[in-house]
């Protein structure tokens, strides 16, 4: 099995986001950078197959040198090679732009198997670029899956949706988005960040990928602005340590006179 | 302005809601532009779901109603919405963010060549670019997107932001042909949820419960005032990785991002995370036995004390009040 997982590095989700001075954009200074969680399930999946089917799995990424360290883990989690393109400001905010050049890189570094990633980049919180990769691979995809097996060229995988599971059968090559809940992502071990440091990450220019500029135009989407949502202003705090069941019936009160929810 | 194409989601024999609000924005934007809009309807055995349309704001509804589309696939779905385009030549193509609309629109904006603006809460027309508002960073921040020169973009919508609209009209049903196209990941097996339970990312109203319920048997409370309230239940990371309750029901960054009318945060602190789950939701309380929990300073109203004793009394006056009427 031949896996590729599409990697993004993202603001930690415990980051205080603050607006960049050109208002557009999030102020970079002393965010902490990470692996995307949702990728981490990717990973660890990818990982688990070849260690029971043998097999061989890249981490890619697109973006500028500070996704090296995404990928260092990404190899520190198991995975056999590294693979970085460059770049990434002129496509920002544009997933279309973005799957093109992933999309591209996988063709170039491939053939593979399975191409994985996490079911959102969290961040834009797009939750786009696995199909539109997949689409431009001519592959099926199946997005959000709990739940995988593998058989002969052939996978079953099962994903949640509203009310209910969905079993999905679907041919090997496949592109596959990972909810949490597919696995328990490992620790990178020790031997793993060693080895890490000594894999060579393999970089592309987006001019290697055969691109021409309408694909690298892509949609044309961008972010005019960045704001901070309203902040809300004193709220109704009730003290019900003493007695809680008063202050249960003066909420309830407050819901359905004033709030007027209940 | 070329008008509007909306994709109209259905399940079990009935049309979401999430799919007449996006319809109805889709009619609200396009009157102010002169535009009309057309429905798209694809499955099988769907064409009775059609006439209902008008009434939302389709002037016309095209309809794929054929065996290969009994089940909802990506490829399939993503044709069928493309030979719509082809027909409508539309500006925008919308659809609800459901879990099908945001795994279809993403193949759906890469066959098209075009973009797509995902899980947007606000839009409108700047001249014919399409602008629209959406949560980024799980709500941290509030993005205002562009489409570009695409056309036509793609556009999902959060469902629950959007009000539905009815008024008195009929919409004309004309079938859609559908050129052949590969199917490859296909359903084999629907398997419905036990009890029927109500979803949280479509829910109008949430009951979270946290850490502060103290053991995962006390999730009853939770479940009981739930009920009470018509709503679904939500859970904190804390609850779900420590097995309490299935990822399904998690809220914040890494689970669900919801804008319900109503969210009662139960025993949930407010991490930074978790409040970038839900803090856009219309009323927020929050029943937490530590006052300088983060959950207070986004809560509309509160309760500082044990909330294992506050539950059951709240969920007692609210089966007194509806009971009242």
């Amino acid at each position: 099995m031949k896996s590729c997982v599409l990697l993004a590095c993202v603001p930690d989700t415990a980051s205080i986001i603050k607006i960049s001075v050109t208002g557009n954009r999030v102020d970079e200074a002393g965010i902490k950078w990470i692996i995307s969680p949702y990728d981490e399930y990717a990973i660890e999946e990818a990982v688990r197959l070849k260690e029971t089917t043998s097999g061989h799995v890249t981490v890619l990424t697109y973006g500028p040198d500070r996704v090296q360290a995404t990928l260092r883990e990404g190899l520190a989690r198991g995975a056999d090679a590294a693979v970085q393109v460059k770049g990434g400001e002129a496509t920002f905010g544009d997933a279309l732009a973005i799957a093109r050049v992933l999309a591209a890189a996988v063709r170039k570094t491939g053939p593979f198997d399975l191409v994985l990633t996490g079911a959102k980049g969290v961040g834009s919180d797009n939750s786009l670029v696995g199909a539109m990769v997949a689409e431009l691979l001519d592959l099926p995809h199946i997005s959000g899956v709990l739940k995988l097996e593998i058989g002969d060229g052939r996978l079953v995988a099962e994903r949640e949706v509203e009310g209910g599971t969905e079993v999905i059968e679907a041919p090997l090559p496949c592109v596959l988005t990972a909810q949490k809940g597919l696995n328990e992502p490992r620790y990178p071990s020790l031997k793993g960040i060693m080895a890490s440091k000594k894999t060579t990450i393999q970089s592309l220019a987006v001019a290697d990928l055969g691109l021409d500029e309408a694909a690298l135009a892509g949609s044309g989407c961008r972010w005019r602005a960045l704001d901070l949502p309203p902040s809300k202003t004193g709220g109704t705090i009730l003290n019900g340590e003493a007695d809680p069941a008063a202050a249960a019936r003066e909420l309830a009160r407050l819901l359905r006179e004033q709030a007027k929810v209940i | 302005m070329a008008g509007i194409l909306c994709f109209i989601e259905q399940r079990d024999g009935g049309v979401r809601r999430a799919s007449l609000q996006a319809l109805s924005e889709a009619a609200r934007l396009a009157g102010g532009s002169g535009g009309a809009v057309t429905a798209v309807l694809v499955g099988h055995g769907v064409s009775g779901l059609g006439t209902q349309l008008g009434a939302h704001g389709a002037t016309r509804v095209l309809v794929a109603d054929e065996p290969r589309f009994a089940q909802y696939s990506p490829e399939g779905f993503a044709a069928a919405i493309q030979a719509a385009v082809a027909r409508v030549e539309p500006q925008a193509v919308f659809m609800s963010a459901t879990i099908v609309g945001r795994d279809l629109s993403g193949r759906l904006a890469a066959r098209l060549g075009v973009g797509c603006l995902a899980d947007v809460v606000r839009v409108w027309l700047d001249g014919s670019t399409v602008v629209a508002v959406r949560p980024v960073y799980s709500g941290k921040a509030m993005a205002t997107v562009d489409g570009g020169t695409s056309t036509p973009v793609v556009v999902t919508l959060r469902p629950n932001v959007f009000a539905l609209e009815a008024r008195d009209a009929q919409a004309s049903l004309e079938p859609l042909v559908v050129p052949d196209v590969a199917i490859r990941a296909a359903v084999c097996e629907v398997v419905a949820k036990e009890g029927g339970e109500l979803d949280v990312a479509e829910a109008d109203r949430i009951v979270s419960g946290g850490r502060g319920m103290k053991a995962p048997e006390n999730l009853a409370l939770v479940r009981q005032l739930a009920q009470a309230m018509g709503a679904a239940v939500g859970a904190s990371r804390a609850i779900v990785d420590a097995g309490w309750i299935d990822h399904a029901h998690q809220v914040g960054q890494t689970g669900k991002v919801v804008s319900p009318t109503l969210y009662v945060a139960c025993g949930i602190s407010g991490a930074i995370q978790h409040l970038a789950g839900m803090s856009s939701s219309k009323t927020i309380v929050a029943i937490n036995k530590d006052p300088e929990a983060p959950i207070f300073k986004v809560a509309d109203y509160g309760i500082v004390g044990d909330t294992l004793q506050v539950l059951p009394a709240l969920t007692a006056e609210i089966q007194r009040l509806k009971a009242e009427g």
